[in-house]
């Protein structure tokens, strides 16, 4: 074989280097405005009939869980939620669930069945989830001392989801957290991206149209 | 006991097909027929060792033996036997043993012909060609039983043992069709391996025989008779289950299946030339390589969560692997070619710009083209990430804008191609064949223009495809009219003889008829579909189109594997009733969501479709979605007929090589050599 010939074979080394580029990404992340911003505010009824204002958490760390009791993923995602604030109490983590497009007796029921002793809220006419720009449920906000959603997850919790997330925001102060730039909390790619689990609802939904 | 015997069997398998590749090389390279003989034995023995596996695997399946990982990952107790025998596609290392296994059929397969075609040869010589073909089968048979014994190895020992596993996804077990779909078309993707192999035996032994366009070329008909039936039935399972009433959504896995189409279409097509004329070599081995690298590429892109797509599997570790693959086969021939490649120079040359040749060139620039256009979108997303960094997704509006003027030319060429004539045409042999489907193609144009059709593109479509019709009809017609006037047989025999005597051909034609047929369905059903979505009560009525759709009732089924809420209506046309349909929504253990099953009345005018979108606890009412797909049906139909006519040219006897034909068409002169009495 003469050198020119090696073009031929090495024209397929760029492809591959390509592709092997194309493994380090994660497809189903897809860009949101919301992780950065200041968490809307909301002041809604909890289901003991009680007002549950957000401006109360400023300060804590906040998981803002969208959920509703026809949702079989959240079925799954229950227990990760339970286990979560139960281990991180103390160090003053705090869940609030928000009920969608759900009655209040469905998710009384629901609370009493399964466990869970965190605050959870009506959001009647859905205006809560609007403001929050929902996709479906379940999805989950993390919300930082300072006020602002630093992460999204689209689709249900997961333990590895809580592990990556809430010790980091629990360790970062009030004070420094609320001047720290993004870039403290950013993980690699996950800046300013939601991740769609693949099983989630959305991810078919934008996969195949309908 | 399932688990170890069958990560036994995987692993002497992966150890027979090392050394039957050894055997393979050394025999071709040595030319010593007792290396060969032996790499043939292992060729029948891998397949014995991975039948045995998949055995093992589907007895673990049936027995719910929960100690087998993947039996933990897709079994459940409750799912209906037939689903569990399927279940063992349903996921990712499954779905990679029954690759295994197919690629081990068509490894056999090969062997054995090639022990009959030395055993004719006798023993003295050994070509190389074939033990190189084998052992370069060999060597993909070797990837992927390494995937099975070890990154996506099914046969995991689970501890603990669980007591029942949560059954296989949920939109797998809603239709039957899954028992149909990833086997056809797994059967046609993987025996494409075998062309491959023929093509890179070929360069590794330098030369090509005479026989091997036509050796290659049926090896390379029967995967592509699959693969043609399995993208149709993955089209219908696609509109019959997942309840959009589409059958193609240009999704990264789908197209996966449609580019080596496309490419081994193309393929099948300049390897004719190749036969004929002695021309497009260097080409035609190419296409069937990007053809067997296609296919590995799109396995890459969908099983490695590069992209995303409603196939996906679940993240897996596989990726690199596959790349690793991918970058090998790529590699090695992209440096076959270049070091083989002068050795495939033409011999023919072009004569006339209106002949057969220049049909079946354009033919190859429409199919490889089309493939460019498929693989561009498809990869576009991650290109864009690449180098602009933003998300994008390539949709429908795309590929429709891309892929409708190429497939217009492509309907305009299936009967304008097989009309022309080898080597050089004459206009008035063309005016004689043109003039009645001309004529024809403009009467239906004027018919469907005054009976409302406005929608340009598909008008042109259904002109285009009578026009391309009537032209492969005439050829069917000639020479039938022929031998009735000579032999004075009747009119159906005669038409059989004409067609038996030379299969490949006629076959051919059958085919293209298919693609017609199969061309007007998805114009007319993209072009012309209706739906309409409302909340009925019960008892209420409302209107689509011509049909009215009454809400009878709504009501609840229990079933072993999964909870249903079927709403039952009647579909009535004019005021008589037309058929009672049940959309119903499934409620799987497995699944977050329910999945709906459509009811559909197909027709071959049109199909009405029922989904059921919503229902209220009390029952009383339903939402529904209803959709009219004219000529909806003409698609599967279309691929039934390729899928016969393929079947017809592949037939033994007749089929093997092209003869003359006993009758001469009219219009060409009756006095010509032999050689030109070919397709």
């Amino acid at each position: 074989m003469r050198w020119q010939q090696w073009a031929i074979p090495a024209s397929g080394l760029p492809v591959v280097a390509f592709l092997a580029w194309g493994l380090t990404t994660d497809p189903h992340t897809i860009p949101s405005p919301l992780p950065g911003t200041p968490a809307p505010e909301f002041a809604l009824e909890t289901l003991s009939g009680d007002s549950l204002r957000s401006s109360a958490l400023k300060g804590q760390v906040v998981l803002v869980n969208f959920w509703a009791s026809w949702c079989l993923a959240c079925r799954a995602e229950h227990a990760v939620l339970v286990e979560a604030a139960t281990r991180y109490r103390d160090q003053g983590l705090r869940v609030v669930g928000v009920v969608y497009e759900d009655s209040r007796d469905n998710a009384r029921a629901w609370m009493a069945e399964r466990g869970g002793d965190w605050p959870n809220v009506l959001d009647a006419g859905s205006r809560t989830a609007i403001k929050y720009g929902l996709f479906g449920v379940p999805e989950t906000f993390f919300i930082g001392r300072d006020g602002r959603i630093l992460y999204k997850q689209i689709g249900p919790l997961d333990q590895e989801v809580i592990e990556r997330w809430v010790p980091k925001l629990l360790a970062a102060g009030g004070a420094e957290a609320a001047a720290a730039p993004l870039d403290t909390f950013a993980e690699g790619r996950s800046a300013g991206h939601v991740r769609v689990s693949p099983e989630s609802p959305t991810a078919r939904g934008t996969a195949r149209p309908k | 006991m399932n688990g170890v015997v069958g990560h036994a069997a995987t692993l002497s398998a992966l150890l027979l097909a090392a050394l039957g590749a050894v055997a393979a090389f050394v025999g071709g390279r040595r030319r010593d027929a007792r290396y060969v003989t032996a790499a043939q034995r292992a060729g029948v023995g891998v397949f014995a060792l991975v039948a045995l596996t998949f055995v093992v695997m589907e007895r673990a399946l049936i027995m719910h033996d929960f100690s087998v990982s993947y039996v933990a990952q897709v079994g459940s107790r409750a799912t209906p036997l037939f689903y569990t025998i399927i279940s063992l596609w349903s996921a990712l290392e499954g779905s990679i043993l029954l690759w295994a296994l197919i690629l081990s059929v068509f490894t056999a397969l090969l062997a054995l012909s090639s022990r009959r075609q030395s055993k004719s040869e006798g023993e003295g010589d050994v070509d190389p060609q074939l033990p190189y073909a084998l052992g370069t089968l060999f060597c993909v048979n070797i990837f992927f039983l390494l995937l099975i014994s070890w990154p996506a190895n099914p046969f995991r020992a689970m501890s603990p043992i669980p007591p029942d596993g949560p059954g296989p996804n949920a939109l797998l077990q809603n239709s039957p069709f899954m028992g149909v779909h990833p086997p056809l078309l797994y059967t046609g993707y993987v025996g494409l391996s075998v062309p491959f192999a023929l093509a890179t035996g070929a360069l590794l032994a330098g030369r090509l025989k005479p026989d091997w366009p036509r050796v290659i070329r049926r090896w390379t008909m029967v995967p592509w008779t699959f693969l043609s039936l399995g993208i149709v039935a993955g089209a219908w399972w696609s509109y019959e289950v997942l309840g959009w009433g589409g059958y193609w959504a240009w999704d990264p896995v789908e197209n996966a299946s449609f580019m080596p189409w496309l490419t081994a279409t193309a393929f099948l097509h300049s390897v004719m030339v190749q036969e004929r004329r002695g021309m497009l070599k260097a080409w035609t081995i190419t296409l069937i390589i990007a053809t067997f690298l296609l296919t590995v590429l799109g396995t890459f892109l969908t099983r490695s969560g590069v992209l995303a797509s409603v196939h996906s599997f679940t993240q897996s570790p596989i990726g690199p692997f596959f790349l690793t693959f991918l970058g090998i086969v790529l590699l090695a021939s992209l440096t076959l070619l270049a070091w083989r490649g002068n050795a495939l120079s033409s011999e023919g040359r072009f004569d006339a710009a209106l002949s057969r040749e220049s049909a079946f060139m354009i033919n190859n620039l429409l199919f490889s083209g089309f493939a460019f256009v498929v693989l561009l979108g498809t990869m576009f997303p991650l290109i864009a990430e690449a180098v602009r960094g933003v998300k994008v997704s390539v949709g429908g509006p795309y590929f429709s804008q891309m892929s409708v003027p190429i497939a217009l030319m492509l309907i305009f060429l299936a009967g304008v191609g097989p009309a022309l004539p080898w080597r050089k045409g004459s206009l008035e042999l063309l005016r004689g064949k043109f003039r009645w489907p001309t004529i024809g193609a403009l009467a239906v144009g004027v018919a469907l223009a005054a009976a409302g059709v406005r929608a340009p593109l598909a008008w042109l479509a259904f002109v285009l495809a009578v026009f391309s019709a009537g032209l492969l009809v005439a050829e069917f017609v000639g020479p039938t009219r022929a031998r009735h006037a000579t032999t004075g047989e009747p009119w159906l025999l005669a038409l059989w003889r004409v067609c038996a005597s030379n299969r490949r051909r006629y076959g051919g034609y059958v085919v293209h008829g298919g693609v017609l047929v199969l061309a007007v369905g998805v114009a007319s059903s993209a072009t012309f579909r209706r739906e309409a979505e409302w909340t009925l009560q019960v008892g209420a009525t409302e209107q689509l189109g011509r049909y009215q759709v009454r809400l009878d009732s709504v009501w609840a089924v229990h079933e072993s594997n999964r909870d249903g809420v079927m709403a039952a209506t009647t579909v009535s046309v004019g005021g008589r009733v037309l058929t009672r349909l049940n959309p119903r929504l499934n409620y799987y253990k497995s699944a977050m969501e329910p999945i709906g099953t459509p009811a559909v009345r197909e027709s071959l005018r049109e199909d009405i479709y029922l989904v059921l979108m919503a229902y209220t606890a009390d029952g009383k009412h339903a939402t529904i979605k209803a959709i009219a797909s004219p000529l909806v049906a003409w698609i599967w139909l279309g691929g039934g007929i390729m899928g016969l006519g393929a079947l017809f040219a592949l037939w033994p006897g007749g089929a093997g090589a092209p003869r003359r034909d006993p009758v001469p068409e009219p219009g060409r002169p009756r006095a010509r050599p032999v050689s030109e009495a070919r397709v």
